[in-house]
Order: structure tokens, then sequence, then C-alpha cells
């Protein structure tokens, strides 16, 4: 057998390899550096920490519920939310509102409906079936109001990202670190950083952006006490934005564990199996 | 192949099916008493992987089928709908989607293992053919079913591809409109491409058996790159086989159910997240991770017809391969020069591919210019020529004595001496 000493040069031949990899991206990387210097100067968003990040991740219930309230009071004025259902709001994962409450909260919007027997459209109270309303009829009638079309919010916290670069992209999924999008969000959203100019923001190539700034201290009533500050909305609707993204991703995790758990198990007892079977053959019969 | 024991049915249904279908007969000797190279090592695992993945790929697509709408102003939503509604759904999708990775991971390992240990050669040529073949395929499928979410990078990237026909002098805007179903990506060319989406995998599969059935003919090649010359040289498939096979597909699983369950979105592009708009052109259209180094090469000729044809040039020559290497020893243990050229090879693969994933500006441009031409320079210098002038070390007599040698094994540890 000789994979001992053909390991060793592999190994050799690896690290040239590896060293002209290096001498290549570190030329590239420069490269980039320079341009965003020159181009763009944008800072990357910061990353901040989420009750939902890593394998045994959860919404924080209460954070979610608040990020509703900041959604409902102020995105939803030109933001939909499309293919969120109210009945959502009480599933499993979710900001863990009772079938109840979620009610409540869905008879609280006012839902175009029909046609009827006499083939008119109606008006009636909102149930649990149906989905967060959208604040206008079309788009035509968005760009008519703000110029501009404002996205849906359903899966925005998965729709944005920003470039981790090399090498981090490449720790990235060891980490399991996924929120990019929402610490995106959390950025942009606290990026107002210009009291002057309503329209600037730092994490925005160029710094103009279209929604004025949309969040300050003291704008939404919270019941449970949390701090009433910009900063705090926009990280409880950054949250809540995730959750309306991924609302499958406790099962996700939680399956997940499981599911590596048994499979590390299984393929130990296989390996032994294997070794087993093996050992004559490598003793040379 | 010499020495294995015929199979002789036990019960007497499978006397029954055997004397009028010698299906057990078959499966018998192709999976449980065929003679395999003893010293295959994990690098040859990943066959065995890739048959699985083909399995699960169309396993999750069949049952995302039943859900999805291809329709271009309810799949995006079809999608979402399975994310959310149904039962589990996610996790068929998200399986399905790095599945798609998963399957390009294990082919370009198994790619590689075949150029590293001369596979690919006499009387092993067919073998190589069909392989690439199915790598064609698969290039083709991932492609298709990328677009059928109907993001943003589904809607562009289709864009960008199916205009590279227009390329082709005289018939070029024909055939483009042609593949369209119209004047531009639409909902025709979303039709089309799930209904090809649907059938290729199962082509796929019909060249895979062929694959293993020109496999079995002459057995597979082995890290010594010697044919098996006694009994003492091999090992029947099963148990040696299947439990090593077994064992390495457990852990690509792991590796696998990470990717699902933990990072589902890594490999994809935010912008797929995004609703396809005719209207909004992306900043960056970048296509998934396993396309890279050829989207590289095709940006790095500055004339779309250059461009197309050196991709397309890049990935059907690697069919030429078994006439351009010369050598006549297989495995580069044996091959000191050949091994350093490989993995430079391998460094100009992965860096091709971070070039295709860089905007095309500035020290990219260059680079990409540079691995390009060394890509060719690979397989139409380097191969050729090593072969003549390279010295290749004493190969084994036979596999056993590559095996069993002068040293212990060093997996032998609790062995008896």
């Amino acid at each position: 057998m000789r994979h001992c000493t053909l390991a060793g040069r592999v190994a050799l031949i690896m690290l040239v390899g590896l060293a002209a990899l290096a001498s290549g991206l570190g030329r590239s990387a420069f490269a980039e550096s320079a341009d965003s210097d020159s181009l763009h100067d944008t800072p990357k968003p910061p990353r901040q920490e989420w009750s939902f990040y890593g394998p045994l991740g959860k919404f924080d219930q209460a954070q979610l519920k608040r990020g509703l309230e900041v959604y409902r009071q102020v995105c939803a004025n030109c933001h939909s939310l499309k293919l969120v259902a109210f009945r959502d709001l009480a599933a499993r994962g979710g900001p863990g509102f009772t079938e109840a409450q979620a009610k409540a909260i869905a008879a609280e919007y006012t839902i175009e409906d029909g046609p009827n027997d006499d083939g008119k459209m109606f008006s009636r109270p909102g149930r649990l079936s149906d989905y967060f309303p959208s604040p206008f009829p079309n788009e035509q009638a968005a760009r008519a109001a703000l110029t501009a079309i404002p996205p849906d919010l359903s899966v925005i916290a998965k729709a944005r990202s920003y470039e981790r670069g090399f090498p981090l992209f490449l720790v990235d999924p060891i980490i399991q670190y996924q929120e990019h999008g929402v610490d995106y969000l959390y950025a942009l959203l606290t990026g107002y950083t210009h009291e002057d100019d309503p329209n600037w923001d730092e994490y925005i190539p160029g710094h103009r952006i279209a929604m004025a700034k949309p969040l300050s201290d003291g704008m939404v009533e919270y019941s449970d006490g949390s701090p009433q500050t910009m900063h705090q909305y926009a990280r409880d609707v950054s949250a809540f934005l995730m959750w309306a993204a991924e609302p499958r991703l406790e099962d996700r995790k939680r399956m997940g564990f499981n599911v590596i758990i048994y499979l590390v198990v299984f393929a130990a007892l296989l390996y032994l199996v294997k070794r087993k079977i093996w050992k004559k053959v490598h003793a040379g019969h | 192949m010499t020495g294995h024991p015929t199979y002789v049915p036990r019960s007497a249904a499978a006397k029954w099916l055997e004397r009028r279908l010698p299906i057990l007969g078959l499966l018998h000797s192709s999976f449980v008493v065929f003679p395999n190279p003893r010293n295959l090592n994990y690098w040859w695992t990943f066959g065995g992987i890739l048959s699985f993945m083909l399995a699960a790929q169309i396993v999750t697509g069949v049952i995302l089928v039943m859900h999805y709408t291809p329709q271009s102003h309810l799949a995006f939503a079809s999608v979402e709908h399975i994310m959310r509604d149904v039962n589990y759904g996610w996790l068929i999708r998200y399986a399905h989607a790095n599945g798609a990775s998963m399957f390009f991971i294990a082919l370009y390992i198994h790619m590689f293992r075949g150029l590293y240990y001369g596979s690919y050669k006499e009387p092993r040529e067919v073998l190589w053919l069909l392989g690439v073949v199915i790598y064609v395929l698969t290039v083709a499928t991932a492609f298709l079913g990328y677009v059928l979410p109907w993001g943003q990078m589904s809607f562009w990237g289709a864009t960008v591809i199916t205009s590279l026909f227009s390329a082709i002098p005289l018939v070029g805007d024909t055939i483009t409109t042609w593949l369209w179903g119209g004047y531009a990506v639409d909902n025709a060319t979303l039709n089309r491409f799930f209904s090809l989406h649907y059938l290729l995998p199962f082509m796929i599969a019909g060249v895979v058996v062929l694959h293993i059935w020109a496999l079995h003919v002459p057995g597979s090649n082995n890290p010594a790159g010697i044919e098996p010359r006694s009994d003492k040289d091999t090992l029947p498939f099963h148990p040696y086989f299947t439990i090593k096979d077994g064992f390495a597909l457990v852990c690509f699983l792991v590796f696998y159910a990470w990717f699902v369950f933990y990072v589902p979105n890594y490999l994809g592009h935010a912008d797929n997240y995004i609703e396809a708009n005719p209207m909004q052109t992306p900043a960056h259209i970048v296509p998934e991770w396993y396309y890279l180094p050829f989207y590289a090469i095709l940006r790095s000729i500055p004339s779309k017809l250059g461009g197309t044809a050196a991709m397309f040039a890049a990935v059907l020559i690697i069919a030429f391969v078994p006439w351009l290497d010369t050598s006549r020893v297989k495995s580069a243990a044996y091959r000191p020069i050949y091994r350093i050229f490989f993995w430079l090879f391998v460094a100009c693969c992965v860096l091709l591919g971070y070039m295709g994933s860089k905007p095309p500006e500035g020290i990219y441009v260059i680079t990409a210019r540079l691995l390009t031409f060394y890509y060719f320079l690979h397989f139409l210098v380097i191969l050729p020529v090593l072969g003549l002038v390279e010295r290749p070390r004493a190969v084994p007599k036979s596999i056993a004595e590559a095996v069993l040698g002068k040293k212990p094994h060093p997996l032998s540890v609790d062995a008896h001496p």
C-alpha cells in the first residue's frame, strides 16, 4: 500500500495549487477593495445576534408579535405581505397567537370578496384563511401614489443579501450563517444617518433610497415594555420578516438536528461493520 | 472476469422467474458477485453516491410536480405554496434544490477521480464517453430546473443562456425564437423547460444503465491503474463494496443534510426570491455555482460567437481525453509530473469558477482569460506531450502486490502480524 508516501506528495502538490490559488485570490480581493473604494463606498451590514441563528435557533415569539405591530402600523402603509395568511399567525413556529387572537387580528381587516349571488363584490371582515390585504389594489395604483412600487415583503428577508467576499463565504456554511438578508434589512432600516436627508441610507449603493426614513423613536406603542426606539423597531420587524419568509424555520432546524444525529450514528455503525468485513482482507487472507 | 459463481435460484418463485426472465441472475452477477479490484479507495464510492442522488432527485422532483404550477404568473407563488402550505414541502423543495448541487459535487469528484487515475483509457473509452453524455444531460437538466421557480435569476439566466444561440451565424435568431416559443423568455419558454426538465432525468437514468453496462464489461479501474490478473486481485461486490459504498453514502448524506436543514439557501442566489420581472435586469446575472467555470470561459472571449464556441468546446473537449492523453500508464500514482499538472488543472477550474462569480471587469477579465488559455492548454498540449516525455515510475505487477506489497496495510492496525 503506497498511500502513506502518496498522501505526502499529494499534500505537497495541493500546497502548490493552494499557493497559486491564494495568490490569485489575493490579487482579486485587492482589486475588489480598490473597486469598492472608488465606485461605491457601501459598508457591509454588520452581523446581528438573532434568536433564530444556529442549529437550535428559534424565533422569539414576543419579538415576532412586536415586529407584526411595526409591520401593521408602519410598513403596511405601502408594502404588501401577500403570501402570509392570518392562520399563519397561530401556526406552530410562529408568533404564537392563539387561534382566537389570530381571528381577532384578521377581523380588523376588511377583505373584498365576491361576487355574491347577485353578482356583486362585497366587503367583509377578514377570516383566518385570508391573506394580509395589499395597501394598493394594483401596481399602477402604487406607482401613481409613490412613483415607485414598494416590494412585497413576504420573502424579502431571503430576497436580499450582501457579498461576504473571500474567504468568509467559505466559512459561512460551516458556521451556519444564513442571516445575510435579515442583517441587511436591519442595517438598511437603521442606516438613515443623515438627519437632513430622509432618502439617504448608508447601506444602499449610491446612498439614494426611494423609501424615506420609515422608523423613528416612539412611533409604535409596545405593550410588553420593550424600548420604543427606532433600533428596537428595526430589529423586531426584521425578525418578523425573517419569519414571514421562512415560517417553517423552527421545524426545519429541529428535524435537521435529529436527522444529522441519526445519520452520524448510522455512519459510525456502518464504519464498524465495514472494518469487520474488511479485516481479513487487510490482513492479506 | 473469471471465477465468480453463477446464480442458483433457491425458492420456487425465483426458479419460476429465472427460467422466464433471468433478471435475478443478472442482478446477482452485477451487484453481488461482481469482482471489483480490491484496492478501490473512497474516491470510487462517488459512482454509487451519484446513483443515489439521481434517484433522490427524481423522487423529490416527482413530488414537487404534484404541487408546482408551470405558468409564468403562478409559478413563483406555487413554489412559495410548497414552502409554506404543503406538508413537508419545505423539506422536499430544499432537498431537491440542494440535491442538484450535491449531484454536481459528486459528479465533479467522480470526473476528477477519472482524470487522476486514467479511468478513461483503453478499454474504458466508451464508459468515459457515456459519462460525458450523462454530464451534458445533467448540465442541461439543472439549467432547465433552475428556471422553474421563475425568480429573477431563473428568468435572466434563461435569457442569457438561450441568447447564446443567437450568436450562430444566419440561423441564430430563428433558433432562439424557436427555443423561446416567442420573442422573449415567457410562459411558453417556462412550459417547454418544465416539460424537458421532467423528461431529461429519465434519459439520464437510461444512459446510467449503459454507463454501468460499459463499466461491467472491463470492470472498474483502480488506484494502481492496472487490470486484475487473478482472483487475488479482486473481491466480490457484496459484501465488500456494498458496505464501503454504503458507509461513504451515509457520510455524504450528513454533508447533504447539513445544507438542506441548516444552510438551505447558501448555494442559491437571493435574487431568485424576487419574482421574475422582464422589465428589471439584476445588477449581476450569475449562474449556479456548478456552471461558473464555463461562464468565466464564455465571458473571457471578447466576441459572442467566440465565447459561446469556447464554452461549448470546454465541455465537449472532455470527451476527447482518451485520445488526447498519450500516456500508457493510467494512474497518476505512477506519473509524477502528470500529478502536478492534474492539481494545477484542478486549481485552474476552481479559480475559473471564482472568476465566473465576479463581475467581468479589471483584474478578473485578465485572470479569467489566462485561466481559459490554461484550461485548453491542459487538454490540447499538456496531456498529449506529457505522455510522450514523462518517464513513469514502475507500475506494480499486480493489484494484490500494490495492496499487500512489502509493508503491512496502515488500516489493519488491529490485524495480527
